[in-house]
């Protein structure tokens, strides 16, 4: 069995004296409580946005793609920034739910549901974009290859925008279906604790009938650990493949093989950018700041910094690969970028992107929340710019002079964007309100270990746990009346067969070792066993199961502690290496 | 066959693996053990066979590589082959490398989906599905071991109350 035991060295994960049942309680608390008045306000702004976009969208529809800014020059502008911007952060909910799962990373429990939420609804926003840009968004189901009636008018396999068909609507279901997935068995939680039939209903609905069987849970892990295997790699295809829409073209500042790795660093940037804007806000207004601690804030912070490094590293790459081709336009490309009439949006996204995550190598910026939150928004900015920055500056001065033109967003350009932002607002403010919006039955698979209870506990050399002595026991009668006794149970002391069967101490001739030094004796344990006579490795490392029985029969504080940690097996260790 | 069952009610992980292990050292069979939360080598403990469900995850990923490129092969190789930027589509081993994102995409889309739908079905979860937890407490913070009465019901309370339930039900099931 899992043995409990986490270096003491790390800070506890859950704060607070919390046990199982508080878990539960706290993150219930949000589905089962009221909106407050902030939640309201931000609501009804969010929704008007929304509606602002979809007015614009309707607009779009209705009159053409010329509402738009664009020219014949800068034919891609704002559409597929924005399409990209949010695929970008589509990417932390995944890589937090599935690469820091397979790296074993308790602190992404706390974390994992929201910023796979947040992975959701911003793919969604990124869907709309091509989707209206098709024009005639009610044919959008001819990016499939399915037979038609236009004879063998099939898509494009070589295409890289068919590419992204695929990798987004596979990336999109399969998130789902994994954060579904993981969602079912804190969807029973609060279905098995409502108290209004419609609440009990819905969210049985929702949690599919989880029961929680043994074999169940089984396989729960299983498939978490096999989507996570899978949605690693898909991840880094999706944003690898949204690059391809650049890379494989010719325009100069696209066609570079560094997009990949360089887009895949860049959306996770932003991706963590974006969870710790959504998180610093949700932890105060749901009161979980036990569950998502500044700890948690400081590591997406140091991950914010590293790949905000590597985006810097990228973005000098390019810069040097462009020199170091030889080739003029592709020069002209960077220096346009940086020098030509773009160059704010050039210099915004290199303090945004470069600069400012340098911050985060001072420790107590990184672990003040203002600052964090003042930076994910730096950040989320710098990264919007990246993607105009990319797109419109390649663009814009193309290899005719006398086609050089600029870009300038209509009034439709900014209100879709805008009703992006609400509708992804909404959905994650409504996800608030109605999901449990910490994996619940995650993050009491790691209290035992990571709780700053259990952690005290352990410090104190107290037990974990205590076997019950009273047990009630319920009889269903026939007529449907529980028929209820209590009994107790009774422990005998028995110090003196446990001394026979591993030796007493006789202070003449021995010397009483260190007991700590075995991994689960305490201070507080230590003493107890001296208290029974037991000082030596030798005398630990002659206990056997029925000699552990017996010490928790006596001590009625640690059962099977000793077994679980092999106290017998680290004593004769340790006894040899005296 | 109506009979009865004991329900056994623990509440700590540690407290039910002792138990669950005291139980089957005693040659009892365990019907069922209900958890909030997944609770490390209780499987191996409780003597329930691994799972098998990466297994047909590797076989739904194969399954969709090989529609990817069945259906890739057809349309642009057999069915109407086209010139595009001067690479004529010949043979699918030459074209391959275009293929490559789709290959791997629909790999992934088939191994996760057919997996998480066979675990559903296997586990027998689906919308409108009613729970089977014989107590709200167990997607709390209880856990309950379920074991079948044959003629031993004495024998069996007196075992798990040693072993720290916190509540023993008796009921028919």
């Amino acid at each position: 069995m899992a043995s409990h035991y986490e270096a003491p060295i790390r800070k506890p994960l859950v704060l607070g004296d919390k046990g199982y049942h508080d878990v539960t309680v706290d993150i219930a608390a949000p589905v089962e409580g009221r909106a407050n008045r902030q939640w309201w306000i931000v609501f009804s702004i969010s929704l008007a946005a929304f509606l602002w976009g979809i007015g614009c969208i309707v607009y779009t529809i209705s009159t053409g793609i010329g509402s738009w800014g664009l020219n014949k020059t800068v034919n891609w502008a704002w559409d597929i920034t924005n399409f990209v911007w949010w695929v970008g952060i589509g990417h932390a909910g995944t890589l937090i739910s599935a690469v820091l799962l397979l790296f074993r990373q308790k602190w992404r429990m706390a974390i994992n549901r929201s910023a796979e939420a947040m992975t959701i609804f911003s793919v969604i926003q990124a869907g709309l974009f091509p989707i209206i840009h098709m024009g005639r968004p009610w044919l959008a189901y001819w990016v499939l290859p399915i037979p038609n009636q236009f004879g063998s008018l099939w898509v494009n396999f070589n295409s890289p925008l068919l590419w992204d068909v695929f990798a987004i609507s596979t990336y999109l279901s399969v998130s789902l279906v994994f954060w579904w997935t993981g969602l079912l068995p804190d969807f029973a939680m609060i279905r098995d604790r409502a108290v209004l039939p419609f609440q009990k209903k819905i969210y049985s609905l929702l949690s599919f009938g989880w029961t929680g069987r043994a074999k169940d849970w089984q396989r729960f892990e299983e498939v978490s650990l096999v989507l996570a295997g899978l949605a690693t790699p898909l991840v880094l295809s999706v944003h690898t493949i949204v690059s391809f829409d650049f890379a494989t073209s010719v325009i100069p500042g696209w066609h570079t093989t560094i997009f990949p790795p360089y887009f895949v660093a860049g959306a996770v940037f932003s991706g963590f950018a974006m969870v710790n804007t959504l998180l610093i806000i949700m932890r105060k207004v749901c009161s979980l700041e036990a569950y998502i601690t500044v700890q948690h804030i400081e590591l997406m912070n140091i991950v914010i910094m590293i790949t905000g490094s590597i985006v810097g590293c990228a973005y000098i790459t390019e810069l040097f690969m462009a020199w170091y081709s030889g080739v003029e336009y592709e020069q002209y490309a960077f220096l346009n970028r940086a020098t030509g009439p773009y160059w704010w949006a050039y210099w915004a996204m290199m303090s945004c992107n470069v600069f400012s995550p340098q911050f985060m190598w001072f420790k107590k910026l990184r672990t003040s929340i203002m600052f964090s939150f003042f930076i994910s928004i730096i950040v989320n900015i710098g990264m919007w710019f990246e993607r105009f920055v990319i797109i419109v500056t390649s663009l814009h001065r193309d290899y005719l002079p006398s086609s050089w033109s600029m870009f300038s967003p209509t009034f439709i350009d900014i209100g879709t964007f805008i009703g992006t932002v609400g509708f992804f607002f909404l959905l994650f403010l409504l996800y608030a309100r109605t999901f449990p919006v910490i994996a619940q039955a995650e993050v009491k698979t790691i209290l035992k270990s990571s709780g700053e209870r259990y952690k005290k506990l352990r410090e104190a050399g107290k037990p974990l746990y205590q076997i019950s002595g009273t047990t009630t026991v319920k009889e269903a009668t026939a007529k449907g009346e529980d028929k209820v006794e209590e009994t107790s149970e009774d422990t005998s002391k028995d110090v003196s067969s446990l001394l026979d069967s591993i030796g007493t101490f006789d202070a003449s001739k021995d010397t009483a070792d260190d007991l700590k030094k075995v991994k689960g004796i305490g201070p507080q344990m230590e003493k107890t066993l001296n208290q029974i006579g037991i000082f030596t490795f030798a005398q630990v490392s002659r206990m056997t199961e029925k000699e552990y029985n017996l010490l928790d029969s006596i001590t009625k504080s640690f059962p099977g502690r000793a077994q679980r940690d092999d106290w017998a097996g680290q004593a004769k260790q340790l006894n040899n290496n005296q | 066959m109506a009979s009865k069952v004991l329900h056994a009610y623990y509440n700590d992980d540690d407290v039910l693996m002792h138990a669950v292990k005291k139980v089957k050292d005693a040659k009892h069979h365990i019907e069922e053990v209900y958890c909030p939360f997944p609770v490390h080598g209780l499987d191996k403990a409780m003597g329930l066979a691994p799972t098998r469900i990466a297994i047909t995850s590797f076989m739904y990923g194969c399954l969709g590589l090989i529609v990817a490129i069945v259906m890739m092969n057809y349309i642009m190789i057999q069915d109407w082959p086209q010139d595009i930027g001067g690479k004529p589509s010949f043979s699918y081993i030459e074209n391959m490398p275009a293929f490559v994102p789709i290959m791997f995409e629909l790999t992934v889309f088939f191994a996760a989906h057919l997996m998480v739908i066979t675990f559903y079905l296997r586990s027998r979860l689906w919308p409108f599905k009613k729970a089977e937890n014989p107590d709200v407490r167990t997607t709390d913070d209880h856990f309950v071991m379920e074991l079948a009465i044959h003629d031993n019901e004495k024998e069996l309370k007196n075992l798990l109350m040693d072993t720290g339930a916190v509540e023993i039900n008796v009921s028919e099931k």
